[in-house]
């Protein structure tokens, strides 16, 4: 179930927001040098509603989650405030995050058959979330591990805590994942591409699962994809990133109906459909520059239609946009020109376009 | 028009071993089980269906690149085989593929111009570098890439631009037919249609057929004049997008259809949501391959296996569609 | 699995004779045993006496089958220098080199495990550029480049240990601690990169996002998958033991099955040579044919396989 524009960003409902990321930066050590991969993203997640994150290959919507959790490992440099519940979480000592992770928070992957320990036992690897987050051991975690089971729709549940990971298919490897990350009875979900590696009938059935468990626990959970679709289908609220940074937001509705930004209009033009008109796909020219050579400016004016000289002098702020009070895009031309903006010809780009 | 490929009747199987038990025992997979269909001239069939329904292995037997079990291939009227002889590299020149994976199609070690050129070497040796050359860049420039990157190696170029690449060698020789197995699934989205507009304009510059492989339906629809659903090695339902698409009636078809998110069908549509996981091609079951997993199966769907009965151009192998069908022209008269 | 066995046994046994079958042929082949035990000096007669005692005089392939066949029921030949069964020479000598290699193994298990696994924990900070390099520095030396080095140095010049002989455990240290190194060295590579493999798998990942603690992670999820490649070489290294000391005994005038097989052949002491081959020949295959059975049963993927059908 999906209740738009119940949950605002601004300040009055600060205590319904579960989590809450702000000006998150993270630089990555190449050796040499640091090389900047987030530039200050600004997300909240309002407890019990699901937020969908959306971008192409390096836009950063996985890093910002995995730097919230601490799992970038010695090579990030974070920098920025992840707030819990209004507890500082970003940059605690080891102890306390791990606690977090799996406890609080949980998070599903992209990859379920390679995500699991090949060498242990499915029950054993339930078992082992079961002992950390609720002191389960022995029969009592045995039980509790084929409840779970049970709970994400894999049958014979108590027969499947002997098995091993790759006597099971990917989809069932995926409702496994999720049996683990419930284990903790996490307040929020992040689930990164979990559907991307599955075929479409099976990707069906777990984001049904997840639309189930969502109702059942009231968890929150964030759905991370480069499926424009699956965003839409199950988010109540879309951020769309770019070049590592969040360059539009809004109610799923609002989004898809009178998206902003034109690389979001980009994105839903670029899509194509299957009902409706055949129409000519309008694809975005150009390609995602490289984290380390990123333009002054607009991250995407090179590739953009309607972009002009001042899109080159700075970043634009993340501003409200249009009638909704949910809407936000960090665009300065947008708003000159509401209406919406059918795809440039190519004559009209001002800039040498370099093709993908 | 008459028709430039037509498949007959195709089935590969493959014998295989299993581990079970002591000794194991010996089975049959599958992988392609009894397949027909024709294209025409200048006309795209798309081929969709999910991992193991065998789409990839109908590619490369219409290629000729494995053979039969049995059925026939039929290329502009004379026949495929997977045999390596002179008539079967004579009909490489007509008929070319382009796979999911660009890096892996390209070798590392040459610049892409003179990957490009390739083709010329092998079909055309008579023809000098100089001109192999030339032509190559007017390849270059037909997919849009720029002469700068002629001497680049595929892996200092991008995902798409490598495809590019790939699609550039592949037309080198203006095939009659191109055969695409999966060719935007590894690109990001705005990439994706970057490519298939290039696609599309080369096709409808160069009239070539082609065989369009995909998982992703929508882009299926999008590049096709006509598709076909696959199941377990069959084909479950075949007609025009539209059809097949909008108003599907296979119970297969139905639910991999409800199952596509998009945004234009945001809670619109009541999601058919199968049970379990789809049988391995080792095991088929009985009669109608679907028959498990089906919400109205009956039991003439385990005894017989149906037939892909085409009314009105859309043609659909269900027992209950079809002899549903019957029972009304019979009421009918 | 019965029938795996039985094929793996089969192939092991196949490959034991030919191994001893060459080493039968390329003896007799490179030099006339006679001539060597009794000296070129020594009268006509004397040398066909000598080889129609040895049954030298024959065709090289009734020698052979008279060989086998002898085998086959037990008699594995007697030692031309020394007149003793070949059997009791060479067993003889076993637990001299077994009293270093060991040891040795221990060594290495012991400093290249640890060496590797931390090279790996601390990817390309100074502690694993300094472990890569000595163990670069370990396998590329020589075993007695190495060998006569520490004699030099801990023998000659500081006088610790003796430098040869086989006298007090003093003298078993240089030749451990030379084959020991060169091991590790091996070791610490080969562990490294099986950790690093694993380290850089999803389920890594997914062991921290539950909450388990680093070392937790390593210890419970890393380290097991990073054993399973790891078997392998260890398996290697004990079908070693036997005769893996054959330089090392020599630098160090250990007397073990080492420097006997040295001596034997240079003697064309035929039967010796074709016992100990024999040894390391079953040895090392018996080493391989565990690290297979192993194998199935540490790593559930080859132990179970079933069809990935749904539920």
């Amino acid at each position: 179930m999906r209740r738009p524009g119940l949950f605002h960003c601004n300040g009055e409902s600060a205590m319904k927001t579960l989590l809450s990321v702000k000006d998150l930066k993270i630089d990555f050590d190449q050796g040499k040098r640091f090389v900047r991969a987030l530039h200050g993203v600004n997300l909240d997640v309002a407890k019990g509603e699901v937020l969908g994150v959306v971008g192409e290959s390096g836009c950063g919507k996985s890093i910002t989650w995995l730097a919230a959790l601490g799992l970038l490992g010695s090579r990030a440099r974070i920098s920025g405030s992840v707030q819990l519940n209004g507890d500082e979480i970003a940059g605690i000592d080891e102890n306390a995050l791990s606690r977090l992770r799996g406890g609080r928070i949980a998070m599903i992957f992209q990859d379920p058959s390679s995500s699991l320990n090949p060498v242990h036992r499915i029950g054993r690897q339930i078992n082992e979330a079961l002992k950390l987050h609720r002191g389960l051991t022995g029969a009592a975690a045995n039980a509790e591990a084929a409840r779970l089971l049970d709970r994400v729709g894999i049958a014979n549940a108590t027969r499947r805590l002997r098995e091993y990971p790759h006597e099971m298919s990917g989809g069932m490897n995926q409702r496994i994942m999720i049996a683990m990350a419930l284990a903790g009875e996490p307040e929020l979900l992040i689930a990164d591409e979990p559907t991307t590696a599955l075929d479409a009938t099976i990707q069906a059935q777990i984001l049904d699962l997840l639309t189930e468990l969502r109702r059942d626990t009231g968890m929150a959970l964030v759905l991370i994809s480069h499926d424009l679709g699956v965003v839409a289908d199950m988010s109540d609220r879309v951020a769309v990133m770019y070049g590592g940074r969040v360059i539009e937001q809004a109610d799923t509705g609002t989004l898809f109906e009178n998206p902003a930004h034109p690389y979001t209009k980009g994105l839903i033009a670029a899509l194509p459909d299957i009902d409706g008109p055949r129409r000519r796909l309008e694809s975005i020219p150009g390609t995602v520059p490289a984290p380390d050579r990123l333009p002054p400016g607009c991250s995407f004016a090179p590739r953009c239609a309607i972009a002009s000289g001042e899109c080159d002098v700075a970043m634009p702020d993340f501003l409200p946009f249009g009638n909704g009070d949910n809407h936000f895009a960090a665009c300065v031309k947008c708003r000159q020109e509401e209406a919406p903006v059918e795809a440039a010809p190519a004559a009209k780009v001002k800039r040498v376009l370099v093709p993908a | 028009m008459t028709d430039l490929l037509r498949v007959r009747d195709l089935k590969r199987h493959y014998e295989v071993h299993i581990p079970e038990g002591l000794f194991g025992r010996k089975a049959s997979l599958k992988a392609v089980d009894g397949v027909s269909f024709a294209i025409e001239a200048g006309k795209t069939l798309g081929l969709v269906g999910e991992s193991g329904c065998g789409k990839s292995t109908t590619a490369k037997l219409v290629l000729g690149l494995i053979p039969a079990t049995s059925g026939t291939v039929e290329f502009a009227g004379t026949p495929v085989t997977a045999k390596h002889d002179a008539h079967w590299r004579a009909l490489r020149r007509r008929m070319q593929m382009i796979y999911q994976d660009p890096l892996g199609a390209l070798d590392r070690r040459l610049p892409v111009v003179t990957q490009i050129g390739e083709p010329f070497e092998i079909h055309n040796p008579e023809m000098s570098a100089a001109e192999r050359t030339e032509r190559a860049s007017g390849l270059m420039d037909a997919v849009g890439l720029r002469p700068d990157q002629a001497m680049r190696y595929p892996h200092e170029l991008s995902g798409g631009q490598r495809q590019r690449v790939v699609i550039a060698r592949a037309l080198a020789l203006e095939p009659d037919l191109l055969v695409c197995d999966e060719p935007v699934s590894a690109l990001d989205v705005s990439i994706q249609a970057q490519v298939l507009n290039l696609l599309d304009d080369l096709r409808e510059r160069t009239g070539f057929a082609a065989l369009f492989i995909s998982h992703d339906l929508k882009v299926v629809r999008q590049m096709s004049d006509r598709v076909a659903v696959m199941y377990l090695g069959r084909i479950v339902e075949a007609g025009l997008p539209e059809d097949v698409f909008l108003r599907p009636q296979h119970p297969y078809t139905k639910a991999l259809v409800s199952a596509i998110p998009t945004p234009a069908r945001r809670g619109k549509r009541e999601r058919i949501v199968l049970e379990g996981d789809p049988p391995s091609p080792v095991d088929v079951p009985s009669g109608c391959a679907f028959h498990t997993r089906c919400p109205i199966a009956q039991s003439s769907c385990r005894n017989e296996v149906p037939q892909l009965v085409s009314s009105g151009g859309h043609a659909v192998a269900c027992h209950l569609v079809n002899d549903g069908a019957a029972a009304v022209v019979q009421a009918a008269e | 699995m019965v029938q795996y066995l039985l094929m793996k046994i089969f192939r092991a046994l196949v490959t034991v004779t030919l191994i001893v079958s060459a080493a039968f042929v390329v003896l007799r082949l490179s030099g006339d045993p006679a001539i060597i035990i009794l000296g070129p000096e020594a009268p006509p007669e004397a040398f066909e006496a000598f080889r129609r005692n040895w049954g030298l005089d024959q065709p090289i392939w009734v020698q052979y089958l008279k060989y086998f066949a002898a085998v086959f029921q037990g008699d594995l030949g007697v030692s031309m220098r020394d007149g003793r069964t070949a059997l009791e020479v060479v067993s003889e000598r076993i637990p001299l080199t077994l009293a270093i290699t060991l040891p040795a193994l221990l060594l290495k298990l012991c400093i290249g495990l640890p060496a590797g696994v931390t090279a790996a924990l601390y990817r390309n900070s100074w502690v694993d550029r300094l472990i890569m390099m000595l163990s670069v520095a370990g396998f590329t030396v020589p075993s007695f480049v190495l060998g006569l080095v520490l004699a030099m140095v801990f023998a000659v010049w500081l006088g610790w240990l003796p430098s040869g002989g086989s006298d007090t455990w003093a003298h078993a240290v240089l030749p451990t601690v030379t084959m020991g190194l060169v091991g590790a060295a091996v070791i610490a590579r080969f562990t490294r990169s099986a950790m690093l493999e694993v380290l850089g798998q999803p389920y890594i990942r997914t062991a921290s996002a539950k909450g388990l603690l680093w070392r937790d992670v390593v210890r419970n999820h890393a380290l097991p998958n990073a054993a399973i490649p790891t078997l392998t070489i260890i398996g290697f290294l004990v079908g070693s033991l036997v005769a893996g000391a054959v330089v090392v005994e020599s630098v160090f005038s250990w007397p073990g099955v080492g420097r006997l097989l040295v001596n034997a052949v240079a003697n064309r002491d035929l039967a010796v040579v074709q016992v100990i081959l024999l040894l390391v020949g079953l040895t090392m295959v018996g080493a391989n044919l565990a690290v297979d059975i192993l194998y199935g049963i540490v790593d559930p993927r080859l132990r179970i396989k079933r069809l990935k059908a749904g539920s």
